[in-house]
This record gives structure tokens, C-alpha cells and sequence, in this order.
């Protein structure tokens, strides 16, 4: 309940230092996320829209008494196929990893919120505990169980011999950047998809069993529906990193397994084309924007559908 | 409480082994006397004091723990008073500011920065990419995540103390310091654990706004995967890990503390 037993003056009085109260409270992060944040966003979106310069970075913005401005590097964007197809190819990889990330994560998260009580909390934090250790590290893991010395690629190549084929490689694959994807993003779907189905009401899989329902019906229609806002979240904290991810494809994939993230990294520091590695950037940030709206959209139409 | 069926527990115990086998075969092999991560010939110490005599791991542990320092101390003074900002006023801009950075992918807060340094920093200030640069990118990222933690520990307090606190005659600055403080100094001390513990976790962002000169822990382990894997990446590995172990015990001691003393 709220209430106030301040007087008149007293209260004029306390307006004016809770003016300054709020001032000293939010204009420090604010200014800061201002200048680092908002600035170089803003800073992006007009280097897209700049030449680049002669050796690297950007042409100067005033040149021969006029401002040098040009849509070249949209029009190079939409030129040559192979940009739109890394984007493409960069959605299919981050919606396998999503997929995925939902079967090895279900079982996990479903086993956790029927356990009892007193061992739901360690076993979650068994589960987000790899999670804790240096990203890299866990990229690098991958790099020595796929290796091709390693017991796991023998294995894989001699039984692919017995049938005649020809030895693959594990390492640098295609196959090898999603098991990294899956791997480091696991437990992004595990934490939101327990704290859903942690929540579920046991008496309705009662009801269900009374009713009739076995064990496959009252999964399918009583859990995973209610688990869908669960595997929802799961997904977007999983897709949109993956969207960007660089250090993986990097790592653990071959030469041409390339992502919009590499595609962006190699403007910057390789060939050095800022102007379209800032477009790239913001095509990849537009893409993410409408993720973020979608994903909005659909939490606003599940709530009003169990509400 | 339902019996688990055996098929559950199966997949359930195999996602288990997926999340651990990894790790332990990095752990495994920082102790094998074999230059190649791929089998086993026997029990060695070489690649840990290898490591000590790293001068340039030293040095980029130094960076690490450095940055990882001044960034979690602004990150925490400034991800607090937002904290407090966004729980105390109706503010629009401020929680949309402190969260984006943390959601979106990480390259584009990265190259973005990369930008802004080179076209603004470099030519108006004169200063050349570096530690600040690393320090200042940390600190975005990190603002986020302490100024959740602030509000969340304030969402779950009684509001009542602070009418109590201003009803005896305080003034704001009273009751921030006499009130408000020491009940979400352990939320703060938690948010300034995290940021400590992102920072110096940090590869994309770090790789982006380091500049030539300036290398952490992540960046060096990164060169070393690139260029020549050696058992000694599984030995910095394995301390990396047994030292962010420590700060989850630590940082789990003072979250208990922080639930156990202001939970409902």
C-alpha cells in the first residue's frame, strides 16, 4: 500500500532532492551507454553508407569539397548471390543448432523437474556447470575428440572401411561447427526449458491418467504443450548467438564452412572493407531485430491464449 | 512424486556425459606425456611447468586479471546505480540501453566498438587501441548483467523499509547509505563476481578492441589453438577452470547470503 505522511513544504522540499536523486542515479550508466553503446551503433550505420579507404578502413568524409556518400556497398551486397547464401546458410545452421539444442535438452530438463526437490538445484547446477569453464576451452575440446589421431575418427574410419568407403575427417566439417554450436549453447536450453516445466501442475498428468490418457498422450497433450513458452525462450537464447557466432565455424570448421560472423570478422580485420562490413553488420543486426519482434509477438499471442 | 521411466534416465544421463566428457579429456591430457591430444602414454607435470615458464602467457594472465579488475569495479558503480534507476524510476531509454548489448549477438557491440575507437578515439584523442579499449567494451557488456542482478534482489524486497527509513526523517542520501546499500550490498557483490568473472572470459569482444599490443588469457589460448596445439592449452585450461570453480563456490556463498537475509 502506498502512502506518504510528508507535509506540504517538506514535500516540495524532498521533490527537488529526489530530482537530483535521479539524476545522480541514472544519468551515469546512461551517459556511459550513450557514448559506447548508442554512438558507435549510430557510427556503424553511416560507415555503411561511406567508401573505403585506399589502404583499408574509410575513405575521408569530405572529399574535393563534397560529402562522399554511396549505396555501393548494398549494391555489391545484393550483386553476387554467395552473401545471401551465407545468410541463409548461417539461419539453417543456427536452426539445426536450435533443434537439436531442444532433443538433447528435453529429457534433461524433464528428468530435473520430476526428481525430488532437494536434488532439482544440484542437478541444475550440474548441468550449467561446463558452462562456467572458458568458452574456448570448451571449442577446443571438440578439436581433440574429433581430431583426426583421436580414438572417436579411427573408430568412425574403420568401421566406414569394413563397408568399403572412404575415410572422412571429423575435424574441420561442417558436422564438426554444429557439435561446437550445440555443445557451447546447451545450456541456454536447459535452464529456461526446467524452469518451465519445474512449474507444471503434477495433478493435471493425474487428471489425464484417470481420464484415460497413456503415458505418450499425456506427454503430447498435457507437457509439451505447456512446455512450448519454455522451448521458446530456450530458442531464441540459442538462435541469435549462434546467428553471429565467429569463433566456432573459425575453429572447428573447414575453409568454406563460413558464417555471416566470419563473413563480418574478415571486413574488419582481414581485407579490411569497413563500409561493407558495417552493412553486413547491420543486415545481421536487422535480422536479429526481427527475431526479437517475432519472438515478441508470439510470447504476447501465448499469453493471451492461457491467460 | 512420479517413477522416472528408464529411457528418461538414459537420455537424460547421456546429455550429462555430452556436457562433461569434453572437459574431462582436456584435464586428462594437460596430463600426458605425449605432445598429441590422442591417446595416452603416461603421467607427466612438463606442460605445467611449460606453462611457468610462459612469458607471454604470464604476461596475458596479467592483462586478463587486470582488465577483468577495472572493468567488473566501473561495470558494478555503474550496472548498480542503473539497477537502481530502473527499479526506482519509470525509465523508458536506461533498461533498453543496459540489455541490448547483452542480447545481441556479440560481434556487432564488437565491431561497432571497433569502429567508434579507430574513427573517433584515434584521430580526435590520439589514443591507439589498448587495454582502455578492452576495459571501456567489457564494461558495456557487463553493465547488464549486474544492474538484472541489483534488480532483482530489490524486487524482492519489502518497500516498507524505505518509508520507514524516509517516515524517521532521513534524507535520500541517508537512506541509500543506511538503508538501501548494505541491504543489496550482496546482490553487488554477486553482479561485480559475474562482471569479474565475464570479463576475464571474455574472447569475441576482447578480440575485436585489443588492439597489436595487448593479449589476455583468452586471446593467447586462441592464437595457440590456431597455430600449434600443444598439452599446454589443456594445462592453462585446466587452471582456468579449477580458478572459475572457486569463484562459483564463492559467488554461490554470498548468493546465499543475499537470499538468506532479505528472501520472503
Amino acid at each position: 500500500m502506498k502512502w506518504s505522511s510528508a507535509g506540504g513544504t517538506t514535500r516540495a522540499c524532498s521533490s527537488m532532492t529526489s530530482r537530483l536523486g535521479r539524476w545522480a542515479v541514472s544519468l551515469p550508466p546512461t551517459l556511459f551507454l550513450l557514448v559506447f553503446f548508442v554512438a558507435p551503433s549510430l557510427i556503424m550505420i553511416v560507415a555503411s553508407f561511406r567508401f573505403p579507404g585506399e589502404y583499408g578502413g574509410l575513405a575521408p568524409l569530405v572529399e574535393h569539397g563534397r560529402w562522399q556518400y554511396t549505396l555501393e556497398t548494398y549494391r555489391f551486397f545484393f550483386s553476387d548471390f554467395i552473401y545471401a547464401e551465407i545468410f541463409i546458410k548461417s539461419f539453417a545452421v543456427a536452426l539445426a543448432t536450435t533443434l537439436i539444442c531442444i532433443l538433447m535438452a528435453y529429457p534433461l530438463a524433464w528428468l530435473i523437474a520430476r526428481s525430488p526437490k532437494r536434488h532439482q538445484d544440484l542437478m541444475v547446477l550440474l548441468a550449467v556447470l561446463p558452462f562456467a569453464s572458458n568458452f574456448l576451452i570448451r571449442v577446443y575440446a571438440w578439436m581433440i575428440i574429433l581430431g583426426p589421431q583421436a580414438a572417436l575418427a579411427r573408430a568412425t574410419n574403420s568401421v566406414l572401411a569394413v563397408f568399403g568407403f572412404e575415410p572422412v575427417t571429423l575435424l574441420f566439417s561442417p558436422f564438426a561447427v554444429l557439435v561446437g554450436m550445440v555443445y557451447v549453447h546447451l545450456p541456454f536450453m536447459i535452464l529456461p526449458l526446467y524452469t518451465n516445466l519445474a512449474r507444471h501442475d503434477p495433478a493435471l498428468l493425474d487428471a489425464a491418467q484417470d481420464l484415460g490418457a497413456n503415458a505418450w498422450q499425456r506427454f503430447w497433450r498435457v507437457t509439451w504443450p505447456l512446455s512450448l513458452p519454455g522451448i521458446f525462450s530456450g530458442s531464441v537464447l540459442v538462435f541469435i548467438p549462434v546467428l553471429g557466432m565467429f569463433a566456432i565455424p573459425d575453429i572447428l570448421g573447414g575453409t568454406g564452412d563460413i558464417l555471416i560472423g566470419n563473413l563480418i570478422k574478415e571486413q574488419f580485420l582481414g581485407t579490411r572493407d569497413w563500409p561493407f562490413g558495417a552493412t553486413l553488420s547491420l543486415m545481421l543486426t536487422l535480422a536479429v531485430l526481427a527475431l526479437a519482434g517475432l519472438a515478441a509477438w508470439f510470447a504476447r499471442r501465448g499469453v493471451g491464449r492461457h491467460a | 512424486m512420479r517413477k522416472n521411466s528408464w529411457w528418461l534416465w538414459t537420455a537424460a544421463l547421456a546429455a550429462y556425459a555430452f556436457l562433461y566428457l569434453p572437459l574431462l579429456i582436456v584435464v586428462l591430457y594437460s596430463f600426458n606425456d605425449s605432445r598429441l591430444n590422442a591417446e595416452w602414454v603416461g603421467f607427466t607435470l612438463h606442460w605445467y611447468r611449460e606453462l611457468i615458464h610462459d612469458t607471454d602467457m604470464l604476461v596475458a594472465a596479467r592483462n586478463s586479471l587486470l582488465i577483468a579488475a577495472s572493468a567488473s569495479l566501473i561495470a558494478t558503480v555503474l550496472g548498480t546505480l542503473a539497477g537502481l534507476a530502473i527499479h526506482r524510476y519509470k525509465l523508458r531509454i536506461l533498461p533498453v540501453l543496459a540489455v541490448t548489448p547483452v542480447a545481441m549477438p556479440e560481434i556487432l557491440l564488437s565491431v561497432s566498438l571497433l569502429l567508434f575507437f579507430n574513427l573517433v578515439f584515434r584521430p580526435w584523442l590520439g589514443l591507439e587501441l589498448g587495454m582502455w579499449s578492452v576495459i571501456v567494451a567489457h564494461v558495456t557488456f557487463c553493465i547488464g548483467f549486474v544492474a538484472i542482478v541489483v534488480r532483482v534482489s530489490l524486487l524482492g524486497m519489502d518497500e516498507s523499509v524505505f518509508e520507514a527509513a524516509r517516515d524517521l526523517g532521513a534524507t535520500p542520501w541517508q537512506t541509500f547509505r543506511l538503508v538501501t546499500f548494505p541491504l543489496i550490498l550482496p546482490a553487488v557483490m554477486a553482479g561485480a563476481l559475474m562482471a569479474f568473472a565475464l570479463s576475464l572470459d571474455d574472447f569475441v569482444i576482447t578480440f575485436f578492441t585489443a588492439g597489436v599490443g595487448v593479449s589476455t588469457l583468452p586471446l593467447e589460448i586462441y592464437s595457440m589453438i590456431k597455430i600449434a596445439v600443444t598439452p599446454e592449452v589443456n594445462a592453462i585450461s585446466t587452471l582456468l577452470m579449477l580458478l572459475t570453480l572457486g569463484m562459483i563456490v564463492l559467488a554461490s556463498r554470498i548468493h546465499g547470503k543475499a537470499f538468506g537475509s532479505s528472501g520472503p
